[in-house]
């Protein structure tokens, strides 16, 4: 008895965990047939649009810049090892469109959008607000989960694009000004180096990130306990699913590009 | 028109109704009282179904409720919540026309508006409230809002939670006036839950106490007075000593 005893608290653990997936996959299969139905709440829509897309672009942008600087120095500083100084713009094109853009974006979309996502729905459960739309006929999935889901899916790509124009940015200009990359030379090398299938594939990722950190935010959002514990709860655990989840997800997509 | 029949609800171990039959005519008003924590607010929220009942039934002009159309159900349906439970993200000239602005038969921004103003009037709130977020409003005034929402539809039936809790005595009065008025001449159903016993004698056509999970006692208002059941006395004269145990 005592000697199986870790075992079933084990079990329990895994039959959690794997109760949790399974609502989460069928709230998000409710979220996407709510964006596919109508009634559509497109003042709801553009806020969503407002609040995921422009006003992220402050922290994407930062995050980016500060990334493509760095990327520039290590691959600089590695590529010396073995003569290979000049492979800069390429590395950095490639790391930051394929792996390091969307990752970031996402991670912080996770912490920004999905926190606060997972922070107002739970506190409009805690204050019956959520009771209050159903009795007004208003569906929850529909007025809150799906604007913001597909706002989400909508618009994160963009973000990612501009993660990785910026990342470069910053690539560039921290080759040129400090390691004595020719402006033109470098551009030049990073443009005809990138294919177009690397900037796809960056988006795609960006499509299933926001798609996870906004559905994330929402589903702890609606499953939230009572009480300021339940919304803090509810936050807590959204940022924490939805980071794994993203790293998780590009860990398959990558693998997944990678064999087409 | 609204017949509950064997309803019970428990949270965990916690038994909350067990077993609550009652019928509500169409067109009157009906006052559920009982002590805190009894479960009246659970009640109305098992009629709306907001919380599912784990056994019993609920009936709305003799359908099963939880078989009926859904939008369709709610549509028929104000509801005032205990907590008022106002959109905090929006003003609440739009909390108040939430239902006016939406579906098919919605009306346009500025009939909404006018419609909404005039709801807040009746709940004496005066015009310059209609732009202000519920944040940005003290509690009795958000509970006002409330109820101006739960009307603003003009819906047949209307749950009050607690309609005048945190409202001055004038006040008060003008909302028992109110939810009157709303029974008597629009024809509406009203079921109110309060504490206050000056409200229930303005508000009720019939009384329904809740004890135990069960209605311990129903009847018209004026029966209430010598029902000769030994808890609804001790409610209503509000003693410590009675059968009611008072946790000290
Ligand atoms: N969602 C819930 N989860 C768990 N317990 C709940 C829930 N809702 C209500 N309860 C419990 O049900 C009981 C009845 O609650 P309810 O809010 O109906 O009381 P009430 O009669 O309206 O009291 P009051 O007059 O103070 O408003 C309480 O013990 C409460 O803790
Ligand atoms: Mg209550």
């Amino acid at each position: 008895m005592t000697l199986l005893s870790p075992l079933g608290a084990l079990g329990g653990a895994v039959l959690a965990a794997l109760g949790a997936v399974g609502r989460a996959t069928l709230f998000a299969l409710d979220a996407l047939g709510h964006i596919l139905r109508p009634p559509f709440y497109g003042r709801e829509f553009a806020l969503a649009l407002l609040q995921i897309g422009w006003l992220s672009l402050p922290v994407v942008g930062l995050t980016a810049v500060f990334t493509g600087g760095a990327l520039a120095l290590q691959i600089y500083a590695g590529g010396a090892r073995f003569n290979a100084e000049a492979v800069v713009p390429q590395i950095v094109a490639i790391g930051m469109v394929r792996e390091l853009g969307p990752v970031l974006v996402g991670l912080m979309i996770a912490a920004r959008v999905t926190s606060s996502i997972a922070a107002e729905i739970a506190t409009m459960k805690v204050t019956e607000q959520i009771d209050a739309l159903v009795t007004l006929s208003t569906h929850p999935m529909k007025y809150l989960v799906a604007p913001r889901v597909l706002a989400a899916l909508l618009v994160v790509p963009g973000l990612v694009a501009v993660g990785d124009v910026i990342g470069i940015a910053g690539g560039y200009a921290v080759a040129t000004l400090s390691l004595g990359f020719t402006p033109a030379v470098y551009l030049r090398n990073t443009v005809d180096f990138l294919e177009m299938w690397d900037v796809l594939s960056s988006l795609i990722k960006g499509c299933a990130f926001g798609g996870i950190a906004a559905l994330m935010g929402c589903y702890f959002g609606m499953m939230s306990g009572r009480g300021a514990q339940g919304v803090g709860r509810a936050t807590k655990g959204s940022v924490e699913a939805a980071a794994v989840l993203i790293l998780a997800a590009n860990f398959l997509l990558t693998g997944v590009f990678f064999s087409l | 028109m609204i017949g509950l029949d064997g309803v019970a609800k428990a949270f965990g171990p916690n038994r909350v109704l067990q077993g609550v039959d009652l019928d509500i005519d169409s067109g009157t008003s009906m006052v559920i009282i009982g002590g805190s924590g009894t479960g009246k607010s659970v009640l109305l929220k098992c009629i709306l179904g907001l919380v599912t009942p784990d056994a019993g039934r609920i009936m709305l002009d003799g359908q099963d409720v939880s078989r009926a159309d859904r939008d369709a159900f709610l549509a028929r349906f104000g509801m005032l919540f205990q907590g008022a439970a106002l959109f905090d993200s929006l003003p609440v000239w739009q909390n108040v026309a939430f239902r006016l602005l939406q579906g098919r038969n919605r009306l346009s921004k500025s009939d909404a508006r006018d419609r909404a103003i005039a709801k807040l009037r009746r709940v004496g709130l005066t015009p310059d409230v209609a732009d202000r977020f519920p944040a940005e409003l003290s509690g009795g005034m958000q509970k006002r809002v409330g109820l101006a929402r739960a009307i603003a539809a003009e819906p047949e039936i209307i749950f009050f939670d607690e309609p005048t809790t945190g409202l001055d005595p004038i006040m008060a009065g003008v909302i028992n006036d109110l939810i009157r008025e709303i029974v008597t001449e629009m024809g509406a159903t009203a079921m109110t839950i309060t504490h206050d016993m000056s409200s229930v004698r303005a508000i009720a056509d019939r009384v329904a106490m809740l004890h135990n999970g069960r209605i311990q006692w129903t009847g018209p208002v004026g029966a209430m007075d010598d029902s000769g059941d030994p808890y609804l006395t001790q409610f209503i004269h509000g003693r410590a000593d009675g059968p009611i145990e008072a946790v000290r």
